[in-house]
Order: C-alpha cells, then sequence, then structure tokens
C-alpha cells in the first residue's frame, strides 16, 4: 500500500495495484498532461517557476527552502550544459518517504525534473538513488527507459525541440552523499566529500556547471502544482508552508509507516492516523524532522502542528518529515548513544572538529550508558558540541551536535541518574518489550 | 579479469555520462565488479580503474569511502541488519542479536563453513518496515521477526 493514510493526498493519492508505478498507469492518471502543455503552449521559463513560487513549496529534503527562489537562482541563459539533479539518497535516520514516491510514482519525479530542467533551461539530469534501495534504483531505470520510449525524455521531446537527457545514479552507502555538494562529488565518482560554499551548484555545480538539486518528494510535487495551480497547491496547506506532505512514522506506534497530510495538520491528528502509541503506552518523546533535529518532549510536540513554522516555534526543525516516536520504555542515554555512534560513523573525516568531534560524543555518551559516566561529562559534551556546531563545511556537524544538545538539555536528569547511579532508569527487559521483537533471545 | 556481461554493465554505465567524465560510473563498475567477484579483490579495483582511465589511487579512494564495498571476502550471503535508532525502536536492534545467536557470530564476522557475513549497517531507508535486512547489498527483507529471520536463513542454501 502506498500510504497508510492521507488526508487530501495529492502525490500519492490514486496508487492503486502493482502496475501503478508503470508508464500506462502514470499517464491514466493524467500523468504527463503538464509537460506536454508546457511544451505545446511554449509556457515562459518564468511562468513555471513563478507558479512554483506562488505554491510555496518548499525543498522536501529537510532545509525546507523555497523550490521556486531556488530555481530562479540558476543562470538560465548561460551556455552550455546546465544540470538538474534529484537527492535520492535517503538515509537519514527515520526517513523512508522517497523510497516509497520511487516505489509507487517514479514517473511523477521524472516529470518533474523534465519541467525543472524546462523551467531552469537544463539539458541533462542525474536522480541520484540511496544505494541500500538497489531494487528502487532498478525499477527508476525501467521508468526512465518508459518515458524515453514514449518521448517524454531524451532528445526535442514531444517535438517541442526541447532536449533533456535524464540518468539515475547509485550510492554505496554513505550518508553524508546526502548533502548536495558531497552528493555531485559523488557523481563525480569521488569521495563523497562536501565542498565549501559559495560558490553554490546553481553557479558552479556538477562537472562545475549550473546545477540544481532538489529532493525526491520537491520534484515529484512539481507536476500537481502545474495542475492546480500554485496558488491552490499553497492553500492545501498553510501560509508560508505550501501543500501535503509526506511523513515517515517510526518507532512506537501501532501503524509506521508513511502518511500524506497538509501542512499545519496537528502532530496529534497523525499520532491518531498511525493507531495512537504501541500497546497503548505513553508517549515519551518525539524527533519530528529526521535524527538531525533536536528531540521534543511528549508535551512540546504534542502542542504542535506538522509545518515549518510550528516546529521550528517549539524548538526543534520540520526537516524531512520523519516522525520518530518513543514511549516511556525508551531509555534516552541509550537512545542518543545510537545516534551519536551513527554520527561518528557517517562523518565524512574532511572537517577535523565534525571527525574528532563526533568521537568524542560517542565516547562520552556510551561511557555514560554504560556505568561510567563522570560528573563532568555532561559539560564536556557541552563543550563538544559546541566545538562542532558552525565550525564545519556542511551541516553534519551541526545535525550531529543537535541531538545531543536537545536529549541533554531536556532529559538531563536521566543522564544525571546514569552518572550518580551507574544504571539506568529503565529496567533493560521493558527496553527489550518495548521493541516489539516478536522473542527475547535467551 | 571480468565477464563480458560484466564489461557490458560497464559500458552502459559509462554511456551515462558526458564522453569526457569517464571516473563518473565508478562506482557502479566497482559494484558491477563486485557483485560478479563477490567482493573487491585489488586487482578488480585496479582493472576498473584502468577501464574507466582513471588514477588506480582515484578508485580506490571510492573503494575505500563506501561502505557497501567487501574489500576482504564476505560469505556468500552478507546480511547487513539495521541497527539505528528508528528501526531499534521496533526490533532492529534485537533482530541482530537473534542473528548473531543463529549464526554463532558477530559483527564483521564470517560462519566458518563460509556461508554467511553479518554486518551491522546504517540506515537504509526503510525504518517504517525495521527490522530491515538487506541481503548482498540487493535485496531488501522487511519485518525480519524470528520467523521470518529463520525463513531467511533456510533459504539461503
Amino acid at each position: 500500500m502506498a500510504m497508510l493514510g492521507s488526508i487530501n493526498g495529492v502525490l500519492m493519492a490514486g496508487l492503486d495495484g502493482d502496475n501503478a508505478w508503470r508508464l500506462k498507469d502514470y499517464v491514466a492518471r493524467g500523468g504527463y498532461v503538464q509537460l506536454r502543455r508546457i511544451l505545446e503552449n511554449k509556457l515562459a521559463q518564468e511562468e513555471v517557476i513563478g507558479e512554483v513560487k506562488k505554491s510555496v513549496l518548499r525543498g522536501r529534503g529537510g532545509a525546507g527552502f523555497p523550490t521556486g527562489l531556488k530555481w530562479s537562482f540558476m543562470p538560465r541563459s548561460f551556455p552550455g550544459d546546465k544540470y538538474v539533479v534529484c537527492n535520492t539518497d535517503e538515509g537519514e535516520p527515520g526517513t523512508f518517504k522517497d523510497r516509497d514516491i520511487m516505489r509507487y510514482n517514479p514517473h511523477a519525479v521524472i516529470e518533474g525534473m523534465a519541467i525543472a530542467a524546462y523551467a531552469m533551461g537544463a539539458n541533462r539530469g542525474y536522480n541520484y538513488v540511496h544505494g541500500e534501495i538497489w531494487e528502487l534504483y532498478q525499477r527508476f531505470e525501467e521508468a526512465l527507459d518508459e518515458a524515453r520510449a514514449a518521448g517524454f525524455i531524451g532528445q526535442n521531446i514531444l517535438g517541442s525541440g526541447f532536449n533533456f537527457e535524464l540518468f539515475a545514479h547509485h550510492g554505496y552507502g554513505a550518508y553524508i552523499c546526502g548533502e548536495e555538494t558531497a552528493l555531485l562529488e559523488s557523481i563525480e565518482g569521488k569521495k563523497g566529500q562536501p565542498r565549501f560554499k559559495p560558490p553554490f551548484p546553481a553557479s558552479f555545480g556538477l562537472y562545475g556547471k549550473p546545477t540544481t538539486i532538489n529532493n525526491t518528494e520537491t520534484f515529484a510535487a512539481i507536476p500537481f502544482i502545474l495542475k492546480m495551480s500554485g496558488e491552490e497547491y499553497l492553500n492545501l496547506g498553510k501560509p508560508n508552508n505550501g501543500g501535503t506532505k509526506l511523513f515517515s512514522v517510526s518507532g512506537h506506534v501501532n501503524r509506521p509507516g508513511n502518511y500524506e497530510v497538509p501542512l499545519g495538520t496537528p502532530f496529534a491528528t497523525l499520532l491518531e492516523m498511525c493507531g495512537g502509541m504501541r500497546g497503548g503506552r505513553k508517549l515519551k518523546a518525539v524527533i519530528p524532522g529526521g535524527s538531525s533535529a533536536p528531540v521534543l518532549p511528549a508535551d512540546l510536540i504534542m502542542d504542535c502542528t506538522l509545518d515549518y513554522d510550528s516546529i521550528s516555534k517549539a524548538g526543534s526543525m520540520l526537516g524531512s518529515g520523519a516522525v520518530i516516536v518513543m514511549d516511556e520504555t525508551v531509555c534516552m542515554v541509550k537512545a542518543l548513544e545510537r545516534l551519536a555512534y551513527f554520527y561518528h560513523e557517517e562523518s565524512c573525516g574532511q572537517c577535523t572538529p565534525c571527525r574528532e568531534g563526533t568521537a568524542w560524543m560517542y565516547k562520552v555518551v556510551r561511557r555514560i550508558e554504560n556505568g561510567q559516566g563522570k560528573p563532568d561529562d555532561l559539560d564536556l559534551l557541552n563543550s563538544v558540541l559546541g566545538n562542532i556546531a558552525g565550525r564545519t563545511v556542511c551541516a553534519l556537524g551541526d545535525a550531529a551536535a543537535f541531538p545531543v544538545q536537545s536529549f541533554t538539555k531536556h532529559f538531563r536528569s536521566e543522564f544525571e541518574y546514569h552518572i550518580e547511579h551507574k544504571t539506568c532508569l529503565v529496567p533493560k527487559d521493558v527496553q527489550w518489550a518495548g521493541s516489539g521483537f516478536h522473542r527475547i533471545p535467551a | 579479469m571480468f565477464a563480458a556481461e560484466t564489461i557490458q554493465k560497464f559500458a552502459r554505465e559509462v554511456a551515462k555520462y558526458p564522453a569526457d567524465q569517464k571516473q563518473s560510473a565508478v562506482m557502479a563498475c566497482l559494484a558491477h565488479a563486485q557483485e560478479e567477484k563477490g567482493w573487491l579483490p585489488a586487482e578488480a579495483v585496479e582493472a576498473v580503474a584502468a577501464y574507466l582511465g582513471m588514477p588506480p589511487i582515484a578508485a580506490w579512494e571510492v573503494a575505500t569511502f563506501y561502505n557497501m564495498y567487501d574489500l576482504k571476502p564476505v560469505g556468500k550471503y552478507k546480511i547487513t541488519v539495521c541497527t539505528n535508532l528508528p528501526c531499534a525502536l521496533s526490533g532492529g536492534y534485537h533482530a541482530g542479536e537473534y542473528v548473531k545467536q543463529k549464526l554463532g557470530i558477530g559483527y564483521g564476522e564470517t560462519t566458518a563453513d563460509g556461508k554467511f557475513t553479518l554486518k551491522e549497517g546504517e540506515c537504509m531507508g526503510a525504518c517504517g518496515d525495521a527490522p530491515v535486512f538487506i541481503v548482498n547489498n540487493r535485496s531488501m527483507c522487511s519485518h525480519m521477526h524470528p520467523e521470518e529471520i529463520d525463513k531467511l536463513l533456510e533459504e539461503c542454501k
């Protein structure tokens, strides 16, 4: 099933049957009509970008930057190759929406990229697919073959004279490649280490050419925005937060999965759509936007609506819309230890503060979890994270610091308890039971 | 060094990029090479570099940076378990412990008969389906509770 639930679903509506991803089904749902309309009517590039601006579609990969504005940065008349690149390197813990877009609606991504290429004067594109979803990389290649055979991508598209060649490129296990400039390095066949910005990709991108990179969900929304008009799309959400958004809900709910709801939907409504808390247990905390977003205690998140502004006001980020739900069986020290390990493991090693700092944060959180914490360890963590945040080439350093900062802020007493009593507030068997694994090994 | 079929796959990858950017195909070519050989011996990395006309060190940088490349021999079946937080909340960590117990090996180890290698993985982007495994970098397995794990191990002949 494409979506476990939706309210006013757009991107993932009407995706029934095993062949929903095929060209034939996409066309039957009204697919490629917008690309055709734009090309046949020779719509002005400004007009297409203007519609996207009106929709207030904000980047769905995590940063929430207005898409129309980003598109307007491209030097459209720059001679030579220009690129649009889709970021399907979905590896932010908690996020699994792009996987379902690729699985059920890949042609929406292709049409969105072709429209974007037209609007920005780009002639080539790549979709960078997370290496771990190999089966969907292959599916996307099949979808590309279908689109190429039908004349929706390639040379002289639909007889318009517009050329756009689109290909798939896969990653092979590096979280950092979700960072846009690391992703470009990776397409160039190098280690995925982020570049200094500026220059931004719009002026110096793939192979040094003007490039715009958007998330999969962002591109997939484009055909629908052009179909319904920017204004109507905006009105689905709320001011400054246009449209619907996919939320990936994981953790302690009865029905983890993807849900498409309008931005501005109360968090409580989403929780209800997920069938509520597993085993009827009490909500303890939520990471609302992927592991890099600061954690929020239950009372704060329950007052939030799911949009960029509300979550930001509560002290976190909507990010990629990855909602990680934790109940009272979770030990927050143990939870943070795993996240700290992730950032340590995935730091690309380019910047010293991140490379060394993530190792230190993991080491200190681990010793607290293992009952070897020292009285001043929380101050030490604070000092280390302060020396990472804002001092690195890319945002991975900040992303590693936010969880440590927010866990130790909102759940400080749990960390102090661990340090003082050398043990956890939540008994181990309770933690095991909370995971819902069917049988506990002897 | 490589089968004709693998060389054909290389050519298909190279064709995706501008003529002067063959190096862009290195990730895909290394993956195809690994698929043929079962892992990436030094000769394979260097043969890919030669095929793409890039310095061997540049191919090594890629092979050592991305963690799905196996620079040491692995078992016939490499099982990667996601134990990251969202998966762990739904049994990912415990699923890993269960497989360890069944196979009698830890993460990063291979069974004595060379059949299984177990690895701890990072986010696979499928947290809603936890516990999640990937077999041989290619096939994702969802909802891996004990019955499903038993079944998977039996199917690995």
